[in-house]
C-alpha cells in the first residue's frame, strides 16, 4: 500500500484548526516519550508542564499574567505575518516599549495623577512602533530584508537596557545594583483582583485581541492586509499600496509589542532591570502560528504557551526538570504544527496498485 | 602600536571571524540550492554544546569537531524533512529550529556550565610559530585553516564542478532542473545537510577556539550575522571571506573596549557590544544601495518545490 498527496481544491478549514490541536497532543505524547528515552521522568514532565498549571487553581493567576503579553504581541505578529511581513524583532520592540514607558515613569517620579499610566502606554506604543519603523523604512525604501534587520535591532536594544540601568537611569539608592528605582504609585499597574497578582494588563490583552479581530475581519484595512499577504499581484491590481500595507503591519505589530513592554515594566517588574527582555517577543512568534494568525486563535495559543511556561517552572521544583525543557516542548509544538500544514493544502490518498486490485 | 600587539590583534580578528565564516559558507551553499534555512543560530548552538561535551569527556578536539558536525547535520535534517518533504514554510521552520536548538543546547549543557576545556591549538610545532610574523602563518587553530580551505573548496565546487552547476541550476530554476531529470529534493537535502554540518562545526569553534567553556546561548546571534553575511557577499565565497573578517574586526574592537583603557573607553561598552548588530544593519543598507534594484539572489530562494509525480 502506498500513499500519495493530492492537492485540495481549496485549503481545508477543518484541518486548519485541527492541526494546532493535534500539534499540542503530539508534543505531549512524543515529547514525553523522548524525555523518558533520555533519562528524565517523561510522564511527569508532560503532567507538570501541560496539566498541573490547569488543575492547580492557585496557578491560574500566573497563567493570566504570562498569557497577557503573549496575546498582545501575538496578535500584532499575526497581522504582520498575514501581510507577509516577517517582523521577528518583536522582542526588541517590546524592549523599546518598556524603555520608553520607563522614561515617562522616571520623569514623572513622585507625581500623582491618573494620566501617568496612559501617558506611559502611549510612550510604550510609540517606542515599539518607532523601533519597528526602522525595518519598515529599510524594506519599503531600499528593499532590505526585514527578517535580519528586525532581529539585529533586538540584540542592539538589549544592550541599550544594559547601558541605561548601568549609567543614566541607575537607582541612586540601589546599592550599586544595575536597575532603576521602583516606579512611584501612579506609574504602577493596579491589580484588578484583590489578593492576586492579576493586573490590568490581562483584560487589556483580551480587549486588544477582540479589537484586532474585529478590524481584521470587518474593515477595509483588515481586508487589505490579507489581500496583500495572500496575493500581492491582485492587491496591486486592486489599487492597494504594498508599501503602505508593510508600514501598517510594522507599526501595528511594533506598537502592540511596545504596549506589552509598557504593561510588563509597569506591572510585574515596576522598574527596569537587565533581565527585562524575557523572550516574550520570540515566544509570541510560536503563539501567532499556533493561533493560525487569527486574533481569537492567538488567545488560545497564548494560554497554551503560558501553560508551558508556568508548568516548566513547576517541573523545575517538583521533578527537577531543567528550565530549558519547556523551550524544547514549545519548539516541538511549532515543528508538529508546521509539519501538519501540508494536510491543510493536500489530502493523503491511498494508492492501490493495479496488480493488487487484480488479485482481489 | 608594537608589532607584537598588532599581530595579537590580527590573530584575535581571525579567531572571531572563523565561526561566522564557516557557518556562512554552509548557508551560502544551502541558499545556492534555493533553500533559506534561518536555523543557523540553532544548529550552531547544538554544534557548540556537542563539541563542548565531547571535548570535555574525551579531550580530543578532532573528535569534538566531528561530533559537532554530525549533530549539526542531524538537526538540519529536521528542517529538511519539514520544508522539503512536507513543503512547510521555510522562514517559520528555520525559526522553529533556532528555538529548538536554543532549548536543546541549554538542556544538554546545563551540567557543564563554567567548566573549562582545552583550546583546539595549532598543530604545527611551537618553534615554527616562535617569531611573531611566523605566528601569523603557523599559529592558528586547525579550524582557522579549515575555514580558509573551505572558502576555496566552496568556490571551486560551485564554479568549476558539474555537481556544483547542477546545485546552482536547482536554486535558479527548480522546474527546469526537475524536467531534465534532476531530483530537486535530493539535491536540496544534500545542500541542507552540508549547511547543517558546517553550522555544527562553526558552533564548536565557540568552546574550542574562542571561550573554552559552555554557556547558554553562547553564539549570541552570530548565526544570524552569518545569514546576513551571505546576502552581504552576494552569494560569493571570496566576498564572504572579506565580510567575515570585517565583522571579526568589529567584534575584536568590542573585546578590547571591555579590557578598558585607551580611546575605546570614551564610548560606552554597551555600544561596542551592540556594534556587530548595528554594523549588520548598516551593511545590509549599503549593499541594497549598491545593487539598486537588481538582485543576485538565487531565483528560487525560499520557494517550496513539490514535484507532482
Amino acid at each position: 500500500m502506498q500513499f500519495k498527496l493530492e492537492k485540495r481544491p481549496r485549503p481545508s478549514q477543518a484541518m486548519l484548526y485541527l492541526t494546532p490541536v493535534a500539534a499540542v497532543v503530539l508534543t505531549m505524547l512524543i515529547g514525553g516519550a523522548i524525555f523518558s528515552l533520555i533519562g528524565y521522568d517523561g510522564m511527569g514532565a508532560v503532567r507538570e508542564i501541560f496539566l498541573t498549571p490547569l488543575t492547580n487553581s492557585y496557578k491560574w493567576q500566573d497563567l493570566g499574567i504570562k498569557a497577557a503579553p503573549l496575546i498582545i504581541i501575538g496578535v500584532g505578529l499575526a497581522v504582520a505575518y498575514r501581510a507577509n511581513v516577517w517582523n521577528i524583532g518583536a522582542e526588541g520592540q517590546y524592549v523599546m516599549g518598556g524603555v520608553f514607558a520607563t522614561g515617562v515613569a522616571l520623569t514623572t517620579y513622585g507625581v500623582t495623577g491618573w494620566w501617568v499610566l496612559p501617558l506611559m502606554a502611549i510612550a510604550g506604543i510609540a517606542g515599539g512602533a518607532a523601533y519597528a519603523a526602522i525595518p519598515a523604512v529599510l524594506r519599503t525604501r531600499l528593499g532590505v530584508n526585514e527578517i535580519l534587520t528586525s532581529l539585529m535591532l533586538t540584540y542592539a536594544s538589549v544592550q541599550l537596557i544594559y547601558y541605561l540601568v548601568r549609567a543614566p537611569w541607575k537607582d541612586p539608592m540601589g546599592m550599586g545594583f544595575p536597575q532603576t528605582r521602583i516606579f512611584s504609585e501612579a506609574a504602577r499597574l493596579p491589580t484588578i483582583i484583590p489578593g492576586t497578582i492579576v493586573h490590568l494588563g490581562v483584560p487589556i490583552a483580551i480587549v486588544v485581541a477582540l479589537l484586532v479581530w474585529f478590524v481584521m475581519t470587518r474593515s477595509l484595512f483588515g481586508f487589505q492586509i490579507r489581500v496583500v499577504g495572500a496575493a500581492p499581484h491582485a492587491a496591486r491590481y486592486g489599487g492597494f499600496s504594498e508599501n503602505r500595507t508593510i508600514w501598517l503591519a510594522f507599526l501595528v505589530s511594533g506598537g502592540l509589542a511596545g504596549l506589552a513592554g509598557m504593561l510588563e515594566v509597569a506591572g510585574p517588574f515596576q522598574r527596569l532591570v537587565p533581565g527585562f527582555p524575557t523572550g516574550y517577543g520570540f515566544t509570541a512568534i510560536i503563539v501567532a502560528f499556533l493561533g493560525r494568525l487569527d486574533p481569537l486563535g492567538v488567545i488560545f495559543a497564548a494560554i497554551v504557551l503560558a501553560i508551558t511556561f508556568v508548568g516548566g517552572e513547576l517541573a523545575q521544583t517538583t521533578i527537577g526538570l531543567p528550565a530549558a525543557a519547556a523551550g524544547i516542548f514549545q519548539a516541538m509544538m511549532l515543528f508538529f504544527l508546521l509539519a501538519g500544514d501540508i494536510l491543510v493544502r493536500y489530502r493523503v490518498k491511498r494508492v492501490v496498485h493495479q496488480s493488487a486490485e487484480a488479485r482481489a | 602600536m608594537s608589532t607584537d600587539l598588532l599581530i595579537a590583534v590580527v590573530i584575535t580578528v581571525i579567531g572571531a571571524s572563523t565561526p561566522i565564516l564557516i557557518a556562512a559558507l554552509g548557508e551560502l551553499v544551502v541558499e545556492k540550492a534555493g533553500v533559506l534555512n534561518l536555523g543557523v543560530e540553532g544548529m550552531m548552538l547544538i554544534g557548540a554544546v556537542t563539541g563542548f561535551i565531547v571535548m570535555f569527556t574525551t579531550g580530543n578536539p578532532w573528535l569534538a569537531v566531528f561530533a559537532a558536525a554530525v549533530a549539526g547535520l542531524l538537526s538540519s535534517m529536521i528542517f529538511a524533512f519539514l520544508t522539503l518533504s512536507l513543503s512547510a514554510n521555510q522562514v517559520a521552520t528555520g525559526l522553529a529550529l533556532t528555538i529548538f536548538g536554543t532549548g536543546f543546547s541549554a538542556l544538554a549543557g546545563q551540567e557543564y556550565s563554567a567548566r573549562p576545556v582545552g583550546i583546539f591549538r595549532s598543530v604545527f610545532p611551537a618553534e615554527l610559530a616562535g617569531h611573531p610574523v611566523w605566528r601569523l602563518v603557523f599559529g592558528h587553530s586547525p579550524l582557522v585553516y579549515f575555514s580558509l580551505i573551505m572558502v576555496f573548496v566552496v568556490w571551486w565546487f560551485l564554479k568549476r564542478t558539474r555537481p556544483g552547476l547542477i546545485l546552482r541550476a536547482v536554486g535558479e530554476n527548480d522546474l527546469s532542473a526537475h524536467s531534465i531529470g534532476y531530483s530537486v529534493i535530493s539535491i536540496r537535502y544534500a545542500a541542507v545537510a552540508f549547511g547543517g554540518a558546517m553550522a555544527g562545526i562553526a558552533g564548536a569553534a565557540f568552546p574550542l577556539l574562542l571561550t573554552p567553556q559552555w554557556a547558554e546561548r553562547m553564539t549570541a546571534g552570530r548565526g544570524w550575522i552569518a545569514v546576513a553575511l551571505v546576502v552581504f557577499a552576494s552569494w560569493r565565497p571570496f566576498r564572504l571571506l572579506a565580510g567575515a573578517y570585517l565583522f571579526g574586526l568589529v567584534m575584536t574592537v568590542e573585546l578590547y573596549s571591555k579590557a578598558g583603557g585607551g580611546p575605546l573607553s570614551a564610548v560606552p561598552a554597551e555600544l561596542w557590544a551592540a556594534m556587530p548588530y548595528i554594523a549588520t544593519v548598516v551593511v545590509l543598507v549599503l549593499i541594497s544601495l549598491r545593487r539598486a534594484g537588481s538582485t543576485s539572489a538565487p531565483a528560487c530562494l525560499g520557494k517550496p518545490f513539490l514535484a507532482t509525480n
